[in-house]
């Protein structure tokens, strides 16, 4: 009897969550959501490829006395973290005519006293001037040093060797700035699909209620069994989303070198971001439906989640503008194990990277122990709430055991 | 599963300070039509939501067969609910098949009992339209097919007549008909009285949270006082005043409607009459189902309760 009941009950949820599926599955605007989605994601490293290339190498022409300089340019571009390409035009004459053509980005000249200027068709590249910059000082602090009667080589050398010891006292995580960028990202992505997935849920229940649609259903399947299969259904399409928008931007990234992490710290940021869409949307989607089930008309849909969708807010909010500066913050540290702002702030850290496992995985937990919770409170806001139409019901009286 | 009867045990419910149930019993015969009627806000809607497990009772209980309604029991019920609802935006098939598959059907019977109803109710034609794309006419006919897509064992109809044509009154009395034809007990609210009298086996009439009469409408008239109409062209007006416990409830012209209180006798009338010269006509008048409703209503000193057992 028992076993029936149970697959009776697992039976009735499926269908539920079926129908969900195959109602979003036929909606256009969730099939062109998803494909702008996977657009965006996919052209977004290119994007930061291409720009990444027109300010990244700096092509400057050498002709006559500064031909002898080629070494010394793409040396001080190293110094500064600038990569140089140096060529050597035959003539002042023609190489400013390739600067003027946009070929080159500059072209160094030095008068008989060496002296360097470098040509450029309107500005000079910052990075590219202190590269320069750098020569040039050296250059003329060989000079001074040579009029002074000692040998240049051996005062650099002196001073290469002089640098301050740092003693860290904890151990640093240095950030790479694409997984600050890798971090944001997923956090749009998860903050996202929180949104549309937990909204649909949110609809889906009123538009039950509103088509009174519910009480025909109420009448084979228990309330919970109603919610549950909803709250699955449109998550799968949710969950769909993220893997697909997940899996096209990370290879992307990888394909086009914008990404250069490691193939298993791609696969785990991956996982890491699945992993905290099901657990956040379980949770929102959850309260979602309870709330949801508190009005009988569309209009009223935001007003009645407002509570708890603040918090995925905050989240979103203070991960998003705290983190890419201070990506070791304390407070945002905190934050992202406390299990309301955990699912929005969490992935983000996570694939900024340099999150103590511990952290990741009570982070987790907690969150995983509070979804049994929060579907005894929703469903009963649900049972108490969803017959009730007209007028919205106040959530303590939907609490109330029935 | 249980063939038998519906019944109706004991049920009480409160909403806060107001009454909505008060030890309302009664019972639907296996294979019976019956008509459940009352003034808006007598507890109708309330006794069947609670039949269908939408709604709690305080105390009592339903039973089909005999068994108190479990869920498992009740996925073999059909209902159609006051507030008519279905997904506006879901193609009726589709709709009817999956509601069928909540009802515990296959999808292939799902399938196959949708198509059949759909014909039968002159909706195949519009099986990949909208709900919301129906006409009001034919949203009910789909509502209806949504309380028997699965076949069920027992229909609970609330108000399944408002709103209908002529026409659709005919196609859905015929359906209701049948399904009783087959031994399934079937209850239904209605305002439309003269329907209700015309179609129902029994009736049951609800005031204020319990049922104050139940019945075939020939019971019912038995528990109503006797009523004559007399046709006398020649009788002066107040020819019928002196006879005992005799009322004159109406006169128009020559006829006169009277109505006989215990221990009147109804050969006195016709003797008196005749003694103001010639009678054309000398009836008992019945009363209609909505006579009978308004004087079950409107009587607050007794409550006759005439239960058929």
């Amino acid at each position: 009897m028992n076993h029936i009941m149970e697959r009776r009950t697992w039976g009735a949820i499926g269908l539920v969550a079926g129908r969900e599926l195959s109602v979003r599955l036929r909606s256009k605007a969730i099939i062109i959501g998803t494909v702008l989605m996977v657009v965006v994601i996919i052209a977004l490293p290119l994007v930061i490829k291409l720009i990444g290339n027109s300010v990244g190498d700096q092509t400057i022409g050498v002709t006559g006395n500064t031909v002898g300089l080629t070494a010394a340019v793409e040396a001080s571009g190293n110094a500064v973290g600038q990569d140089i390409t140096v060529v050597t035009e035959p003539d002042q004459a023609s190489g400013e005519q390739q600067v003027s053509a946009g070929k080159l980005d500059g072209l160094l000249i030095a008068n008989p006293k060496g002296e360097l200027t470098l040509v450029v068709k309107k500005s000079a590249n910052s990075n590219l001037t202190n590269a320069l910059n750098v020569l040039a000082q050296q250059a003329t602090f060989s000079q001074q040093i040579t009029a002074l009667g000692g040998d240049p080589a051996q005062v650099r050398a002196a001073l290469n060797n002089a640098h301050v010891a740092v003693q860290p006292l904890e151990k640093p995580y240095s950030y790479q700035v694409q997984q600050l960028i890798l971090g944001i990202v997923a956090g749009v992505l998860i903050y996202t699909a929180l949104m549309i997935s937990g909204q649909l849920v949110a609809q889906g229940v009123v538009e039950e209620k509103s088509s009174r649609v519910v009480e025909l259903l109420l009448s084979t399947v228990r309330p919970w069994e109603l919610m549950l299969g909803k709250v699955l259904g449109i998550g799968t399409i949710g969950l769909a989303q993220v893997v697909l928008v997940g899996v096209a931007g990370v290879t992307t990234g990888l394909l086009t070198h914008t990404l250069t992490i490691s193939l298993s710290a791609a696969a785990g940021t991956l996982i890491w971001l699945i992993v905290w869409f099901l657990l956040g949307y379980l949770m929102f989607a959850i309260v979602f439906a309870g709330l949801g089930a508190l009005v009988s008309r569309q209009e009223e849909v935001a007003s009645a989640i407002m509570p708890a969708l603040m918090f995925l807010i905050v989240g979103y909010i203070v991960g998003v503008s705290v983190l890419p500066s201070d990506p070791s913050s304390r407070f945002v540290e905190i934050l992202s194990i406390i299990p309301l702002f955990a699912p929005t702030v969490m992935p983000m850290r996570l694939s900024m990277g340099g999150v103590p496992g511990w952290e990741a995985y009570l982070s987790a937990v907690l969150v995983a122990a509070l979804i049994p919770v929060l579907l005894w409170l929703a469903g009963r806001i649900y049972r108490n709430a969803v017959l009730r139409s007209g007028a919205r019901v106040r959530l303590a009286e939907a609490l109330r055991p029935a | 599963m249980p063939g038998g009867q519906l019944e109706f045990d004991a049920l009480c419910k409160t909403y806060g300070a107001v009454v909505a149930l008060r030890d309302m019993t009664f019972e639907v015969r296996a294979g019976e039509l019956f008509g459940f009627v009352g003034s808006n806000g007598a507890g109708k809607t309330t006794a069947m939501r609670i039949a269908m497990g939408v709604l709690e009772a305080d105390s009592g209980e339903v039973r089909w067969g005999g068994e108190q309604i479990t869920l498992d029991m009740r996925r073999q019920m059909g209902y159609m609910p006051e507030e008519r609802g279905l997904y506006p935006r879901m193609k009726i098939a589709a709709q009817l098949i999956y509601l069928a598959r909540l009802h515990g059907l296959d999808s292939d019977t799902a399938r196959r009992s949708t198509e059949a109803l759909l014909r039968k109710l002159g909706l195949s034609e519009r099986r990949d339209t909208t709900v919301q794309a129906l006409s009001l006419g034919n949203q009910q006919r789909v509502q209806l097919a949504a309380a028997m897509v699965h076949d069920p064992g027992v229909l609970i109809l609330d108000e399944p007549f408002s709103g209908l044509d002529p026409v659709a009154v005919d196609v859905m009395s015929d359906v209701l008909r049948e399904k009783c034809d087959r031994g399934v007990p079937v209850i239904f609210s209605s305002h439309q009285l003269d329907l209700v009298e015309r179609l129902c086996d029994r009736v049951g009439i609800v005031k204020n949270g319990s049922l104050v009469a139940c019945g075939s409408i020939d019971e019912l008239r038995a528990g109503a006082p006797e009523r004559l109409l007399v046709d006398a062209p020649a009788a002066p007006p107040g020819w019928a005043d002196p006879l005992p416990g005799v009322e004159v409830l109406r006169r128009d012209g020559g006829r006169t409607l009277v109505e006989l209180g215990p221990g009147a006798d109804d050969q006195q009338v016709l003797r008196a009459a005749l003694a103001t010269g010639p009678v054309r006509e000398f009836a008992r008048s019945r009363p209609s189902l909505t006579e009978l409703f308004r004087h079950v209503v409107t009587d607050t000193t007794e409550t006759t309760r005439e239960r058929a057992a």
